[in-house]
């Protein structure tokens, strides 16, 4: 149950990038790359991967033969590109394909589950005669054919991916570069990592239904390390969305490097805060990992079914004053969390977590749902075929409040505000989380005061959720590329707040006496 | 097996060749992974997979890229080999990037890493069943139990690459690892949890299921009660299993990238001495049914042992050939193997009985660390040190410092090693170290 803003820190040679070359055969083997993503084909069976429908209708037969209540089959393409521009210049590329098909029988709470990266029939069926293994039911009939649903619109590209060269990015890795060069004569190094995806999937499942979707997926990255006398400081930004190349404005880019080689300079002037409990400020936007930590998991039901969650038994029950809401919306156009399907094929909307202060729903994926005997909220999803699904976030956030920024900070006598993190973790079971901040400021009689960095703070979140004693009005969606890791699997999330105080927390710091 | 994926491999290097690329470097591989999840009495979930995989590093005129894809069908890998070494073709030359000169994978050790038990193949429905039962059995006999997940995973990975210079190397190892994580009804709405999971290349190296499973519920019955601790300095003990990630953190500066790049405190201290003489870390590839034991690194350079830090010393870093280049040192290697770090000779027990007062460490909670400065914050679960024994259970608390500082205040190491990780590491003892809680 973690969370990290993005890798990049442990990624060596990232970059990548992708030259367009007709005829270059997108791993199907049927129809070119630059021919993908602009609207759902026809035949996606044949079209996408190769198979036909008759096929796939032969493998869900294999796979539910010793019985099922719920079976799917998940084709997915992805193709993803990396460039890396350090010293100067961009001297890396990564280009990836990753292509299979995951297999699933799921009975009551039981899960089979196989896949398999050779999309020939002997070989699927192999693959499901695998997952069918965890069965041991009489079969069950499944669909002789598969029924479309609509596609989803909230990211519709009008240029794929495949169809953008190298020499169209390099200049945007290359202005990024020469921006955040001339902000500040203490800035030794700049490097910046790009990465762009097209990911086709395809969802049939043993009732009949046929999902297509086609999740686009950009990120800029920019680091800067600066220097003054002996001492050096990193800093960095990025932004992520499901948008295609024209997202890339100039005035988006120098908002990024702008935020960058703030939060890189700032951190010569910044000191620890004094260790202990105190109260804190969320400031707007990235500040929603809270939401993520403190609640967000902790509703994931799953973990309710279990009985492992610390909000297991607390539905319905008043969590929070009555102007916080906290909602889990996967239709939010181009955002990074974004979901026209979750990876089980239901539609993906909008779920409110904590409605006026009252806990009003979970997060469930198929098999919650049957347990709860509830609709699923569209939350069951995957990082790829290669996993089974199970409930997740995608953008998560608190709508705004009755208090101003001005008022929130004016209230607060001695503590601090967080701004910019990295990371956080949460135990789901004690309901202890945490998140490390890497800048913020002092708070003193109501003042900004000083600068703050790195430090971790910790809570608890039921406890946490009490104590939010002012949301401002000013919510607002963090452009960040942030990534949820749970039970080993990662998928993109979005996350967002008003400018909110919490009342008491635990700072991480270092002037103990 | 292995032969046909150094065939594969081969062949990708002369299709890259081929496709005009000066030089190649191909690494395919194979896996099969099987879980099965237990949990309260029942099987929940049984995942059974192959996987596979081609690397492909391209050079090209001084420009370089790297490619990789899940599709090993011959008739589209000449498309995708044509395309990776055109993607390379687009790129700004990097007079930096070579492939690995031949003197880096001469020498090759023929040690005999025993990384495989032919066991793990072998392994039955049955007994991983079994295994689930017992643990099961065990991790659910407490009364205060609201769930336990149970866990067997196990499987075989192969790979070889290939280089357009003449390198040819193949591996594959076993696993196998089971535990059990458990929670428990503690106060209020509150849910106590933690686990415990052994595994190692050798089944016959792990302890006992039922023993395993026990050591999950001691851990996860050490949680009940757990309260915030105060805000105070004091003397720090990290348990070995917590101690291995600190060390990891520790080491993340450790690279050339890192220092090439500006990105690493370490940098002006290489050859210094930065920590407590306490202090003993080696980079070992070569430790027989090692969790990371290899015989090349992923650019195919020799394994051998490299001490990083002597007795505080920091004597060698992580160079890989790239940034080696670009920072004027020599290659060690680019990625960790295994880490051992230098033992004491007292138990937990006695160090904790030396310590007297203080905070022990049992496991940490989410925070970060700034490679460029050594600042860190950690959130942390564990004890008081009360009269040299285990104390009241805290959790909820962060510490704080700086990494340099702190292991500048290793005081004393134990001699009990944590073996279910590929950093070995013992208990540490800290002095003076910032805790904020109440």
């Amino acid at each position: 149950m973690t969370i990290k803003r993005r890798d990049f820190l442990s990624t060596v040679a990232a970059g990548s990038a992708v030259v367009t070359m007709p005829g270059f055969l997108a791993g199907c083997g049927v129809q070119s790359a630059r021919a993908i993503a602009r609207q759902a084909p026809q035949n996606p069976f044949m079209e996408w991967f190769g198979v036909d429908q008759a096929t796939v209708a032969r493998v869900m037969s294999e796979l539910t033969a010793r019985g099922a209540d719920a079976a799917d089959v998940y084709f997915q393409h992805s193709r993803s590109n990396r460039l890396t521009l350090e010293d100067g210049i961009v001297s890396s590329a990564n280009s990836g394909i990753q292509q299979g098909v995951g297999l699933r029988v799921v009975i009551g709470e039981q899960t089979g589950y196989a896949f398999t990266e050779d999309l020939t029939l002997p070989s699927m069926l192999a693959a499901a005669r695998t997952a069918s293994a965890i069965a041991s039911r009489s079969r069950v009939v499944g669909p002789q054919s598969f029924n479309p649903s609509s596609s989803g619109d909230l990211y519709t590209t009008t240029v794929p991916w495949a169809d953008v060269g190298i020499d169209q990015k390099l200049p945007i890795l290359k202005m990024v570069e020469a921006k955040a060069k001339v902000r500040d004569p203490a800035i030794e190094k700049v490097a910046v990592y790009w990465s762009d995806g097209d990911d086709r999937i395809m969802i049939a499942t043993l009732d009949g239904k046929l999902v297509l979707d086609q999740r686009p997926m950009t990120r800029l990255t920019v680091v800067v390390t600066a220097k003054k006398g002996d001492e050096t400081q990193t800093g960095y930004s990025n932004i992520a969305a499901r948008e295609e190349f024209s997202w890339y404005t100039e005035e988006r880019l120098s908002k990024m490097v702008d935020e960058a080689v703030d939060r890189t300079l700032i951190q010569f002037e910044a000191t620890r805060p004094p260790a202990g409990e105190m109260p804190v400020i969320l400031a707007a936007g990235a500040s929603g990992i809270l939401l993520h930590e403190a609640i967000g998991h902790g509703m994931e039901a799953d973990f309710n079914r279990k009985g492992t969650s610390i909000y297991s038994d607390m539905m319905g029950k008043k969590v929070a004053e009555s102007f916080v809401t906290i909602v889990d919306q996967a239709n939010i156009p181009r955002e990074r969390g974004a979901l026209n399907y979750d990876d089980e094929g239901n539609k993906a909307g909008r779920t409110v977590m904590v409605e006026n202060g009252i806990l009003r729903s979970y997060l469930h994926d198929q098999i919650s749902a049957r347990q709860y005997d509830l609709q699923p909220t569209g939350s069951g999803r995957r990082e790829s075929y290669r996993f089974a699904p199970m409930p997740r976030m995608t953008c998560t956030f608190m709508e705004d409040g009755p208090h101003t920024k001005d008022e929130i900070i004016a209230a607060v006598d001695h503590g601090i505000i967080c701004e910019t993190y990295t990371n956080g973790q949460v135990q789901i079971g004690a309901g202890d989380y945490t998140f490390y901040v890497k800048n913020g400021w002092l708070v003193e009689k109501g003042k900004v005061t000083a600068p703050i960095k790195d430090v971790n703070i910790i809570g608890n979140g039921p406890e946490s959720l009490k104590r939010i004693t002012m949301v401002a009005n000013d919510a607002r969606l963090d452009t960040g590329g942030w990534t949820c890791g749970k039970n080993g699997q990662r998928v993109p999330v979005s996350q967002g707040i008003p400018t909110v105080l919490v009342s008491k927390m635990t700072v991480g710091g270092e002037n103990v006496g | 097996m292995l032969a046909n994926l150094k065939s594969l491999a081969q062949q990708v290097v002369d299709l890259a060749k081929g496709a005009g690329a000066s030089d190649v470097w191909a690494t395919v591989s194979n896996s099969r992974d099987v879980e099965f999840e237990f949990r309260d009495g029942a099987l929940e979930k049984v995942k059974d997979t192959t996987a596979r995989g081609l690397n492909i590093k391209v050079f090209s005129n001084g420009r370089y890229s790297t490619h990789q894809t899940t599709d090993l069908n011959m008739d589209r890998l000449a498309g995708f080999v044509a395309e990776a070494v055109a993607i390379t073709r687009a790129l700004e030359p990097d007079e930096f990037r070579q492939i690995t000169p031949q003197e880096l994978f001469k020498n090759r050790p023929s040690d005999d890493l025993d990384l495989v038990d032919t066991h793990v193949g072998e392994l039955s429905r049955e007994q991983r069943m079994a295994w689930c039962r017992e643990m099961d059995a065990v991790a659910t006999s407490h009364e205060r139990v609201i769930s336990a997940t149970t866990g067997v995973y196990d499987g075989t990975s192969r790979s070889a690459s290939a280089s357009s210079n003449g390198f040819v190397g193949s591996s594959e190892s076993t696993y196998c690892w089971y535990g059990s994580k458990i929670t428990l009804k503690d106060k209020g709405d509150r849910r106590a949890s933690d686990g415990f999971f052994a595994g190692g290349a050798h089944v016959e190296t792990l302890p006992p299921a039922d023993v395993v499973a026990r050591t999950a519920l001691e851990r996860a019955l050490a949680r009940l009660d757990s309260e915030k601790g105060p805000t105070l300095k004091t003397t720090m003990v990290v348990d070995a299993r917590s101690a291995a990630s600190l060390i990891g953190r520790l080491l993340r500066p450790a690279s050339a990238r890192r220092v090439q790049q500006g990105q690493s405190y370490w940098a002006p201290l290489i050859g210094e001495k930065a920590f407590s003489d306490k202090l003993n870390i080696v980079d070992d590839p070569l430790i027989q049914r090692g969790l990371n034991s290899r015989l090349y690194d992923g650019e195919g350079i020799s394994a051998r042992v490299i001490p990083i830090i002597e007795e505080g010393v920091i004597s060698n870093i992580y160079v890989d050939t790239y940034y080696g280049r670009k920072a004027n040192m020599t290659p060690t290697t680019g990625s960790s193997s295994n880490r051992r770090i230098g033992t004491g000779d007292q138990s937990l027990e006695e160090l904790l009985g030396a310590v007297g007062e203080g905070v022990y460490v049992t496991s940490w909670l989410g925070g970060n660390a700034d490679n460029t400065t050594g600042d860190f914050s950690l959130g942390l679960r564990g004890h008081m040190i009360e009269n040299g024994q285990i104390g009241r259970p805290v959790s909820e608390m962060n510490v704080t410092g700086n990494l340099r500082d702190l292991f500048s205040r290793l005081e004393m190491v134990g001699n009990d090693v944590y073996p279910y990780s590929s950093t070995l590491s013992p208990s540490l003892v800290f002095a003076d170290v910032d805790f904020s809680g109440v």
